[in-house]
């Protein structure tokens, strides 16, 4: 297979291929926790001002008092490489046009330039995060496989989008494909890793404020 | 599989839900929860990362309600649970967890952890390997009717007492009172002083009030221990003592679970909703206080504090009505770091107190309330559960820490002027 031919296949078939097992296993996924279902609480509510499953979900992207301090990696780290790879994703016009492709709308990017230095700061962050997990010894204890694993699902991506646009390493070619591959790997291990948290963060959030909210506690 | 771990298996499968699968699938083992329980913070052992004391239900939950689990176990890529395993959870799923709840809090992915503690337990008691303490506790209750044992004859005793000394009316089992009050074993062994604080109260206020001779112990081990059946029989007995003598309003006592087993629970283990109203008896002071019933005398001028039970405050949403009460009757009340709702648990709720081997742990994660006491430097420390009560006095001694430790409804008691004659009542 020639890279012109493997760019081709990446961009056609597979990306079907991976577009179709992300869509049916986050379905598929999303079915298989929520059908669970729960039981209905016969308690008597107390009815408080801000306690909801609504609120915790947008209440819980902010630090409670103190824990910034106690683990400011994690927290700061995360929100750079989250919103980071949202911005990558979402407003890099060269993204903007294959979602446009796919959907048939599209929406206004950021200047190249500035998508650039998100990605540095992105790289930089999950680097950050990595490098973390593996000093502090409680993230060290409870990491297995997955949590190395959905790294690296995650990081290729943005290292290769990066290394291509900047005509490192490789020629623009094979790196492009190697990143629209990556991407694609990520896609495919998105509903069966950890990397589910993306769907089920807000069913956990309005699950635990709806929980405690009936109990007047705003979580 | 041995029949117990069959057992225990059999039940943890049927107390996973939506909640429990959203949260596992939810976890991206961050390790933020370990620096919310004070177990991790007073410690630094890793093990006692709240999220990993779930691991076994996790591995539980993954092999029998997903797809990939059960592949994964089909190919020996996934152990299955064992009993030797469960035995050595048991550190981790009382010992080391007041289901203070800290950790469902801050978790970032939303994950109500204590939520699934508390399920846990379920399958741990089925399977046997809850602590030899909270069993005791448990057959206690159910045997006899409370977890230290106590019979109504001891409650009759005291009732006695508290006549003698305050030459106040203690009603028992009165049909049509308003409040029904329910008492704790420790109230009625160690701190006798809450039932002629009631007496007090109740009497200013103009309420009618009684206890129940087939109902006087809140405290619910059933619900400690982690087995519904028993939480059940003992919720139960409130709820039928409430309504044959046809209460308005069940007053939980100074203690924390007794609340969260009545309140929140209770309805949920008995499958209806109750026909009576159930408030923790810091809630009805501060509605006195509203309504104007409650009038105190005089304030206490030392350097008080509040420790906020955890079943009261965070886990119950009671949180302002303890300082209303407070600030009613003392001048100079301060407040620890993280008081409220994110105050730090004493370290004995949940069942940890009743667990004889948990105590070495137990005394060290103590040095959390030892910081927050220390940045303040009360006179005295002030609270609204029997139980934090005891294990603060235990670790206040071990760390020879001189601080008096008082229940707040006594206190506001004190400041109640003594009814030495009847004419003076509902002045």
């Amino acid at each position: 297979m020639s890279e012109m031919q493997f760019l081709t296949w990446v961009r056609g078939t597979g990306l079907n291929i991976a577009i179709t097992i992300f869509l049916l296993g986050v379905i598929f996924r999303l079915f298989e926790i929520y059908s669970l279902g729960r039981k209905k609480d016969l308690s008597e509510p107390r009815s408080v001002a801000g306690a909801s499953g609504l609120n915790t979900v947008f209440r819980r992207s902010l630090p409670p008092a103190d824990m910034l301090k106690n683990s400011p990696v994690t927290y700061i780290g995360g929100y750079i490489f989250h919103i980071g790879l949202a911005i990558i994703v979402f407003a890099f016009a060269p993204h903007i046009k294959l979602f446009e492709s796919l959907l048939g709308f599209s929406w206004p990017g950021l200047p190249s330039q500035m998508v650039d230095l998100v990605s540095v700061l992105t790289i930089g962050a999950m680097l950050a995060v990595l490098l973390d997990r593996i000093v502090k010894p409680v993230k060290r204890y409870l990491s297995t496989f997955q949590d190395w694993f959905t790294w690296a699902l995650t990081f290729l991506p943005v290292l290769t989008g990066w290394m291509a646009v900047q005509h490192l390493l490789l020629p623009y070619t094979t790196m492009l494909a190697l990143h629209i591959l990556s991407v694609e790997l990520l896609l495919v291990f998105l509903p069966f890793t950890k990397l589910f948290h993306a769907f089920t963060v807000f069913g956990s959030r309005w699950f635990n404020g709806a929980v405690n909210g009936h109990k007047g506690v705003a979580v | 599989m041995s029949a117990s771990l069959e057992k225990g298996v059999r039940v943890l499968k049927e107390v996973i839900d939506a909640p429990i699968a959203s949260y596992f699938n939810s976890c991206v083992h961050c390790g933020l929860c370990a620096e919310a329980c004070l177990f991790y913070t007073e410690t630094k052992d890793p093990k006692y990362t709240p999220i990993h004391k779930l691991e076994p239900m996790r591995r539980l939950y993954e092999q029998e309600y997903t797809v990939i689990g059960r592949l994964k176990k089909l190919i020996g890529l996934s152990k299955a649970v064992t009993d030797a395993e469960l035995a050595e959870w048991q550190e981790l799923v009382y010992n080391s967890c007041t289901l203070c709840g800290r950790c469902s809090v801050v978790c970032p992915v939303g994950n109500d952890i204590v939520y699934m503690v508390r399920k846990f337990r379920e399958g741990m008691s089925a399977s046997g390997n809850a602590p030899d303490g909270l069993k005791g506790a448990s057959n206690r209750t159910i045997t006899i009717g409370s977890p230290m044992g106590i019979k109504l004859p001891a409650v009759k005793a005291q009732m006695r007492h508290v006549e003698e000394d305050y030459g106040l009316p203690i009603p028992l089992d009165v049909e049509g009172a308003e409040y029904m009050v329910m008492l704790s074993s420790m109230e009625i062994i160690n701190f006798p002083e809450y039932l002629a604080a009631i007496a007090k109260i109740m009497h200013q206020a103009g309420k009618t009030w009684t206890l129940c001779s087939t109902s006087f112990e809140a405290t619910n081990a059933g619900m400690q221990i982690g087995n519904s059946d028993l939480a059940r029989v003992i919720v139960s007995r409130i709820v039928d003592g409430a309504e044959k003598l046809k209460v308005k309003t069940v007053i939980s006592p100074e203690c924390g679970h007794a609340f969260t087993a009545l309140r929140w629970e209770g309805p949920n283990l008995v499958g209806r909703p109750f026909g009576f109203k159930v408030k923790h008896i810091i809630e009805v002071l501060d509605e006195f206080k509203e309504q104007g019933l409650l009038k105190t005398e005089g304030f206490e001028t030392d350097r008080l504090t509040f420790h906020d039970p955890c079943q009261l405050a965070r886990r119950g949403g009671v949180i302002k009505q303890q300082r209303n009460l407070m600030n009613m009757v003392a001048k100079n009340f301060v407040e620890m770091p993280d008081a409220g709702f994110m105050n730090w648990c004493c370290g004995g709720g949940g069942g940890a107190s009743a667990i004889e081997e948990g105590e070495e742990l137990r005394l060290e994660a103590f040095r959390k309330k030892k910081s927050q006491l220390d940045a303040v430097k009360p006179d005295r420390l002030v609270t609204a559960c029997a139980n934090c009560r005891i294990v603060l006095e235990e670790g206040l001694e071990h760390y020879k820490m001189n601080l008096p430790v008082v229940g707040l409804t006594e206190m506001i008691a004190e400041h109640i002027p003594d009814p030495v004659v009847p004419e003076a009542k509902g002045d």
